[in-house]
């Protein structure tokens, strides 16, 4: 097994495109597990540790344009503010060690159902894209069409991910992760979900309950049309409860060792009207502040 | 003890003074700073120059007949120096800790997925790995035999292991059975008798040992045509007479050396890759080290019975237990390991610490093609615990009284009749136990806004929605050392001698330091008994006579006892040197402070000035009293040394909505008999309730059609740190008069008591039966 070790990006690009079957790793957390399991023999593994860049992001204040190696940690400490739903699902991963090398890039490049940053990901609103680059040249690919499968994405064998742009949050944004432990547990499933009150609607994301991470449209379209943004009155009670439903049906869960389908669907119906009310109240509190 | 009974002189006080570090004080242990600091040598730790690196090919099957071996590519690969099976095993191809009946390397067939099939040893570990997956093995597949209906309907689904095969009490597919009676049994006059009867059925999942040092060990040939092992084991001496049949060596050629052990919990009393290494390493005359993977250690070790139970008690309206009728069916796997001895336990204590004057019980443990299961801290107890536990409540429920009380009305007590017809002939506190933990004070309310003490913590599932409270109380009941006629015995030898000037006592057993802190009291021990303060301990191996085995609670007792014995022998030959040389006729001597001392004479001489260079050394055996085996019908009999009792209080937070638990606070109250290291003691409590929660709310190795699911820490889940509660711990310290300073096994009543009271809280908080454990959250939602 070769071991790739560029020093710019440029030079990890080019490695890509001469090494067709290099495995980039970042934080390794889950690189490192397959490598020492046997799961996975690649020819090369091309280490991006050396590539400063992709453990920065920045913000130009409409969005924030994070490093693919930007560790949970840092995420939890540097961007709870404009990424508060991201910032929440990178508290509920792992341990402190892994939160202190996994990384979004990594999340992304394995692409498990499971992984905990998807659902915040497509709860944040139409305009994140995943910048992947390649000596072809850059693709900004909307996160809706990101996911092809189980432990599958859209990436080409020669791109990397060099960032992902994230709008900066206009409204409350949560994030829930069902486990059967209280700490360092692979969601059962989890749910995210963004209120975006600049256009008046809501981004939603289910992880761990189909065979990608996806959105629950239905029930995104349906809160947009009960929800009362000028006013920000109190929710009619059946509110939550129509779009714990919509949430449910848009999963597709299995029966797994982790849990059954029919929890998995109660359980999202659950987190659904949960965070939906924590939502609603923070934005009623913000209204309430800025009249 | 000597020295706390010295009087006179005042310039004897200082002196006088038990050791700092005697019994009943609470040395640190002498490993532990090294533990801490990650630089405690384990047995995966061991190097050996030349050393090549053994690997074992598993069946993927449960069930199978292997039609050929192919293992030519396998030697093929560079860097490989042998390819072994069945064939190439010297001796007998059988091993087993109660009988024989599990092949060292698959003969034929496989019982249960991850049988080892071959063995490989190689310059390198991957090398070695590369080349198993090589190894060649046509299987006939067959179906599995996995369900209590299909085991007991062996004409329908086959045998396990063939009929003729089966030894000792096995028949069908059924390797042990013990059944009990006692009073009137229970017959239709006896259930007339009670005003309430509750019956259920309950369910207990496998759980696992989960220790942290994976199987490993190190095999060195050596000259005289035998084999030295540096192995992480429970019972060194068991491990060799196992071994030698199949290695066809005599015992005394096999020298086994106990290695760095990372917990053990009964998953390290049967052999793992003991015999793998040797046979590897007196074929290659190398030597060979073999380390488990995690998710090989999974099929590497027996674990915890799952079990089905049905209970059925009847009680007056004043709640007087008027009998118990139980059946315990305990799923013991491909082979036998120690499962005869867990139906028993099962069978005499699985009708808990309470007088129950009518009882009819039987306890049967199966042959199948599931992973095969024998020991694990709680022995049988704890499955049986979950169901009495869980009846006493219902019963409680029944007569509308409160649990607490339902219990205490029916405690066992001292001089009170076990249903074997034993009776308890040392304290057995249960009502004082349960009344104590009653009324230590509650924890405070929920505060939510503390994410980390909710339900699913810092998952972020609940900022206090769905939350209620339970409490729940249990109480349990363990023996301790080896039960039913066992010859069970320790060895030690202590020796007294001057090292730079000052007396040294060096301390030798067998016994396995598994993490339990043997190492730490056998130092107080000696301490305490000759008056020294500088303990060596010498490291366990064969060239001293058996300790038996560091599991059922028993080695501060077994092994403590001969260090004792063995200790006031030195200090016996001691004194009569003294007298000897110096005409000593004083009848109150001690060893003090590095003296020997006279109550009422003071200081008569140092014992480095009378050890000069003519050193001391005893090696004494210590047995407790014999019991005798359980008649097989009627489960009479004096079948228990001791018997150890544990009273639980669980406070649990339930997100009813989720099914998410968060266990508040765990209360521990525990009889000791006398803690000889109450640090030690309470450390034992609390990682026994630990393991206890574990059982109630997550952790299972689940097989489907005799295929493990999770075989990995991903996904069977021990508890992390914000599963783990506070757990108050109350000692009781009332001596049994019948053990070594009237101590008490503790290490596994709180696993057998524990879960109950979780699962009482959980019941309290939702209104669910949970007639299953662990208790998942779909249990209590939908
Ligand atoms: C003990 C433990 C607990 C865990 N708990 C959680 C959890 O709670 N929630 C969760 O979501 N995950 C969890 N994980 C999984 C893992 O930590 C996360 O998926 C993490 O985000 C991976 O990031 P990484 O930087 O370590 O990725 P790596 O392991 O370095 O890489 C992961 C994948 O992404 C690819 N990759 C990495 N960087 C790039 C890039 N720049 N461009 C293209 N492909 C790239 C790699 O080739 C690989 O396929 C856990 C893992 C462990 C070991």
């Amino acid at each position: 097994m070769e071991f790739l070790r560029p020093a710019s990006w440029d030079e990890a690009l080019a490695a890509m495109a001469e090494h067709p079957g290099a495995l980039p790793v970042s934080g390794g957390t889950d690189v490192m597990v397959e490598l020492n399991f046997d799961l996975r023999r690649p020819p090369a593994v091309l280490d991006l540790n050396r590539v400063a860049e992709l453990a920065e992001w920045s913000s130009d204040g409409a969005s924030v344009r994070l490093g693919a190696a930007v560790p949970y940690a840092r995420i939890i400490d540097e961007l709870a503010g404009p990424l508060p739903g991201l910032a929440t699902a990178a508290r509920t991963v792992g341990s402190p060690q892994i939160r202190n090398r996994g990384s979004v890039g990594g999340n992304l490049g394995a692409a498990s159902p499971a992984g905990d940053a998807h659902p915040p990901l497509l709860a944040a609103g139409r305009g994140v894209r995943v910048e992947a680059h390649s000596v072809r040249g850059v693709r900004l690919i909307p996160i809706d069409e990101f996911y092809l499968g189980v432990k599958r994405n859209c990436l080409a064998p020669d791109e990397l991910i060099r960032a992902v742009r994230i709008p900066v949050a206009d409204g409350p944004q949560q994030f829930s992760k069902v486990g059967t432990r209280n700490a360092m547990v692979i969601a059962v499933c989890a749910f995210a979900l963004a209120l975006h009150p600049a256009d008046g609607t809501v981004g939603t994301g289910i992880g761990s309950a189909a065979p990608t991470p996806r959105r629950a449209p239905e029930a995104e379209e349906y809160l947009r049309e009960s929800l009362d943004w000028t006013s920000g009155g109190p929710l009619d009670p059946q509110v939550p409860l129509r779009f714990g439903e919509l949430v449910a049906a848009a999963a597709d869960p299995i029966d797994d060792v982790r849990g059954t389908a029919a929890y998995r669907r109660h359980a999202l119906a659950v987190l659904a009207r949960r965070t939906l009310a924590w939502c609603w109240d923070d934005y009623r509190e913000q209204l309430g502040r800025t009249a | 003890m000597t020295t706390r009974s010295i009087q006179g002189e005042k310039n004897l006080r200082k002196i006088d003074q038990a050791s700092e570090d005697g019994i009943g004080r609470s040395p640190l242990r002498p490993d532990g700073a090294l533990k801490v600091k990650g630089e405690f040598a384990y047995s995966s730790d061991l190097w050996h120059e030349d050393m090549l690196w053994g690997t074992a090919l598993r069946s993927p099957h449960p069930r199978a007949n292997i039609r050929s071996i192919d293992i030519s590519a396998a030697l093929a690969v560079p860097g490989v120096h042998a390819v072994l099976t069945h064939e190439d095993i010297p001796g007998s191809p059988y091993y087993g800790l109660e009988f024989a009946d599990q092949p060292a390397l698959a003969v034929g067939k496989v019982r249960h997925q991850g049988e080892p099939v071959a063995l490989v040893a190689a310059d390198h570990p991957e090398t070695a790995r590369r080349a198993a997956k090589r190894i060649a093995v046509e299987y006939e597949v067959l179906t599995p035999i996995t369900t209590e209906e299909q085991c007991l309907d062996p004409g329908r689904y086959g045998y396990v292991h063939e009929p003729h095969e089966y030894r000792a009490r096995a028949h069908g597919n059924l390797c042990h059975e013990q059944r009990l009676v006692a009073g009137l049994g229970v017959t239709d006059e006896v259930r007339a008798l009670a005003d309430v009867i509750v019956a259920g059925e309950y369910e207990v999942g496998m759980q696992d040992q989960a220790f942290l040092g994976p199987e490993s060990g190190l095999a060195v040939p050596a000259e005289d045509g035998g084999v030295d092992l540096y192995i992480a084991t429970q019972w060194l001496h068991v491990d060799r007479q196992q071994m030698a049949p199949v290695l066809a060596l005599p015992e005394e050629k096999i020298r086994l050396t106990l290695a760095g052990v990372g917990g053990a919990f009964g998953g390290r009393e049967d052999l793992s890759m003991q015999i793998h290494a040797c046979l590897l390493a007196l074929h290659t005359r190398r030597p060979v080290k073999i380390v488990y993977s995690r998710d090989e250690s999974f099929f590497g070790h027996v674990h915890r019975h799952p079990a089905r139970m049905r209970y059925e008690h009847g009680a007056t309206r004043d709640g007087k237990l008027v009998f118990a009728d139980c059946r315990i069916v305990l799923d013991g796997g491909a082979y036998a390991s120690t499962s005869a001895a867990v139906a028993g336990n099962a069978a005499s204590l699985g009708h808990g610490p309470y007088v129950v004057p009518n009882v009819r019980m039987q306890a049967i443990s199966l042959y199948s093609n599931n992973p095969p299961c024998g020991a694990m801290r709680g022995f049988g107890a704890v499955q049986a615990a979950f169901g009495y536990e869980s009846q006493m409540d219902r019963l409680a429920a029944a007569l509308g009284m409160d649990p607490v009380e339902l219990r205490q009305v029916n405690a066992l007590a001292q001089g009170d009749v076990m249903p074997t017809g034993q009776q308890v002939d040392s304290p057995a506190p249960v009502a004082e136990l349960l009344q104590r933990v009653k009324d230590r004070p509650l924890p405070p309310p929920l505060d939510p806004s503390d994410r980390r003490a909710l339900p699913g913590a810092l998952s972020n599932t609940s900022h206090g929605e769905g939350i209620v409270r339970g409490v729940g109380y249990s109480v349990g009941i363990k023996n301790v050392g080896f039960s039913e006629g066992f010859d069970d015995y320790s060895t030690a030898r202590v020796r007294l001698e001057v090292i730079g000037g000052a007396p040294v006592a060096m301390v030798h057993t067998a016994a396995a330091e598994v993490g339990q802190g043997g190492v730490t009291v056998h130092a107080q021990i000696a301490r305490t008994e000759l008056g020294v303060e500088r303990v060596a301990i010498h490291p366990a191996n064969t060239e001293i006579g058996s300790a038996g085995s560091t599991s059922a609670s028993r080695q501060t007792y077994m092994t403590g006892g001969a260090v004792k014995l063995a200790a006031e022998a030195v200090r016996e030959a001691l004194l009569e040197r003294g007298r000897r040389r110096h005409g000593w006729t004083h009848g109150d001597l001690a060893l003090a402070g590095g003296r020997v001392v006279s109550a009422s004479a003071g200081v008569l001489a140092p014992l480095a000035e009378l050890l000069g260079d003519e050193p001391i050394e005893r090696t004494r055996v210590h047995r407790h009293r014999p019991t005798v085996a359980l008649h097989p019908e009627t489960g009479q009999g004096f079948g228990h040394v001791q018997y150890s009792f544990c009273a639980n209080r669980a406070v649990v937070d339930v997100d009813v909505e989720l099914g998410l638990v968060k266990v508040v606070e765990l209360t521990a109250v525990q009889d000791v008999g006398r803690a000889l290291n109450p640090l030690a003691v309470v450390g034992q409590i609390q990682g026994a309730c630990t393991q206890a929660l574990g059982l109630a709310v997550m952790e299972e190795i689940v097989v489907t059609d005799g295929k493990v699911r999770n075989a990995s820490f991903t996904d069977y889940l021990i508890p992390t740190v914000l599963d783990t509660p506070p757990i108050p711990v109350e000692l009781l310290e009332l001596p049994d008069p019948h053990a070594p300073y009237g101590l008490r096994g503790v290490g596994e009543a709180p696993t057998v008591s524990a879960t109950p009271s979780i699962v009482a809280a959980i019941r309290q908080a939702t209104g669910k039966a949970l007639n299953r454990i662990p208790v998942r959250p779909e249990h209590l939602t939908l």
